[in-house]
């Protein structure tokens, strides 16, 4: 299983006869185990990378620090499960360091995220502070480099 | 001047002179997709590039010891022993740059003009230019695909003559991925014992062997270490090729004898690689594995891809080639790898570049990402199917 996950992170979209064969087992036998997976929660869906600023479509995107004072029953739980029910919202991660939760937001423009925080994550009663940072600039993600290609650089005839 | 009255003879006749021209040729395809390199993908473990970079700090930037660092020397005694089961001391190893240097040493030691060499082809090029150097006779083995490319004990002992010096047992194998288990090795060395025939067993690949079975040594075999000289290195199993790293343990009187050859054209092996080689054998027996993972996966990928492509494919066990047959198409490797890479812009190497009988084969190297081989399996179907071979 851990196997097939960490081909399915690198690679969705491998045919399932081409895993199967990676994996030494039959793409029956893969497509059980996906499913299986799904079922236990181990694979939470299937995204795409896409690179918006090259496809030329406006997409902003915000990192937000927050602190929030965590409640004596339920933790950090109530909140961030609170914050993660909007739908502008990324992601929500609980971290460790500076500050308490950790939110990545998406939205068409600058104002629109500002105008997110201010109406909406700042008012919480357990939010005691927020701080936006803007993305400026994808390097790399999911493991991909978004602005140079990875050249092979290998030219040596070894026979 | 008229060089080529001026240059050596030996030297002139080197191998490999034909499949330089297919090389070039890729190398002018912007497009070009390669299967051909044989080196890892995957970049040096962090920690072996950090001890590298923290023994530059330090300022260990002088000669070693001719025969290489002592504590290093020592590691890869520990490292033999746990891996392999082999037993040496650090008067028995030499460090040297790759294992290229270590086969021409082992070579160079041991063959005088008029000596066998017996070579099992399809196998890695140099053996036999080394030899024809040194004045040493090469005697060629075919192995075959229906023996797993393992040299058998049959087609040994028909090639050994009082002359015989020197037999090259070159697994796992590039370019065939063969390998030979404990029971082939034991059949060898069945033909050897009361000979005074020496073995150099090149081993750079010992890390990657896929399947239930681990690489045997054939140094380890009850006798042999006393006639073998191992050969291994960094380059393959630990991403290491550029560092230029390798070593041989063998006999104590023919490391001698080899460390003075050393002495005489290298002085020492790279001090920061040394350094850095320490801390590979010390701490990345866990890289070694993640990397084996991977390679395995790929392996299996494109064994299935070839085999449905028509393109029968013996199943290798261990480096990173896989050897398929091209007979279907008709053609001789070179006309069918210079004619995929004109028409698809693929580039593998024909088999035929490794020893005559690897004639109606290539080698395709799967040291590449999935993607990149995904892509590379859909141009030689197309390629396959548009000249209605498959």
């Amino acid at each position: 299983m851990e196997q097939l996950l960490r081909i399915l992170e690198h690679n969705a979209r491998l045919p399932l006869e081409d895993i199967a064969a990676m994996l030494d087992t039959t793409p029956a036998a893969v497509a059980a185990m996906m499913d299986e997976a799904a079922a236990r929660g181990y694979i939470h869906g299937y995204s795409t990378l896409i690179d918006w600023e090259r496809a030329g479509v406006n997409v902003v995107e915000a990192v937000i620090e927050l602190h929030v004072s965590p409640r004596k029953s339920r933790g950090f739980d109530e909140v961030a499960s609170a914050i993660a029910a909007f739908d502008e919202v990324d992601s929500v991660l609980l971290m460790s360091g500076s500050y308490d939760l950790q939110v990545i937001i998406k939205g068409h423009s600058f104002q629109e995220i500002a105008l997110f925080v201010a109406k909406r994550l700042s008012p919480l009663d357990d939010v005691l502070s927020t701080a936006t940072s803007f993305v400026l600039r994808t390097y790399k993600r999911g493991g991909r480099l978004y602005q140079a290609e990875e050249i092979d650089e290998r030219e040596c005839t070894v026979l | 001047m008229d060089y080529q009255q001026l240059l050596a003879p030996a030297a002139k006749a080197m191998r490999p002179s034909g499949i330089r021209r297919f090389f070039d040729l890729a190398a002018e395809m912007p497009h070009c997709i390669s299967l051909g390199v044989g080196e890892p993908d995957f970049k040096t473990p962090w920690a072996v590039r950090d001890a590298g970079i923290r023994s530059l700090e330090q300022g260990r930037t002088r000669y070693t010891a001719n025969a290489g660092l002592k504590e290093l020397r020592a590691e890869i005694c520990a490292y033999l022993a746990r891996r392999f089961d082999l037993a040496y001391e650090p008067e028995q190893v030499l460090v040297t740059v790759g294992g290229s240097e270590a086969i021409d040493l082992t070579i160079r030691a041991l063959v005088a003009p008029g000596d066998e060499v017996v070579i099992p082809e399809p196998c890695f090029v140099c053996y036999e230019p080394i030899t024809q150097l040194t004045g040493g006779v090469p005697v060629h083995i075919a192995t075959r695909a229906e023996d797993g490319f393992r040299l058998t004990p049959a087609a040994l002992r028909a090639a050994i003559t009082p002359r015989t010096k020197l037999i090259i047992l070159p697994y796992p194998n590039n370019p065939t991925g063969g390998v030979m288990g404990e029971g082939d090795l034991e059949a060898i060395a069945e033909v050897l014992r009361g000979t005074g025939i020496m073995v150099l067993s090149d081993e750079i690949y010992a890390e990657l062997t896929y399947g239930l079975d681990r690489h045997v040594s054939f140094a380890s075999l009850p006798g042999m270490a006393e006639r073998t000289v191992v050969v291994n290195g960094f380059s393959k199993a630990y991403a290491m090729t550029g560092w230029r790293l390798g070593y041989a343990a063998g006999p104590q009187a023919v490391i001698k004898v080899m460390t003075k050859i050393h002495q005489s054209c290298i002085m020492s092996a790279p001090t920061t690689s040394q350094y850095a080689a320490i801390t590979a054998l010390h701490n990345c027996d866990e890289a070694i594995e993640t990397m084996r993972d991977e390679y395995n996966r790929r392996r299996r990928y494109v064994v299935k891809s070839l085999n449905e492509m028509g393109l029968a494919c013996f199943e290798p066990r261990g480096a990173f080639y896989v050897f398929p047959g091209i007979q279907a198409s008709g053609l001789s490797s070179e006309e069918f790898c210079e004619r995929l890479l004109r028409e698809k812009e693929v580039a593998i190497v024909p088999g035929d570049a490794f020893g005559a009988c690897g004639e109606g084969y290539a080698r395709i190297s799967y040291a590449y990402s999935v993607d990149h081989l995904q892509t590379a399996m859909g141009r030689i179907r197309a390629f396959l199917q548009e000249n209605h071979w498959l």
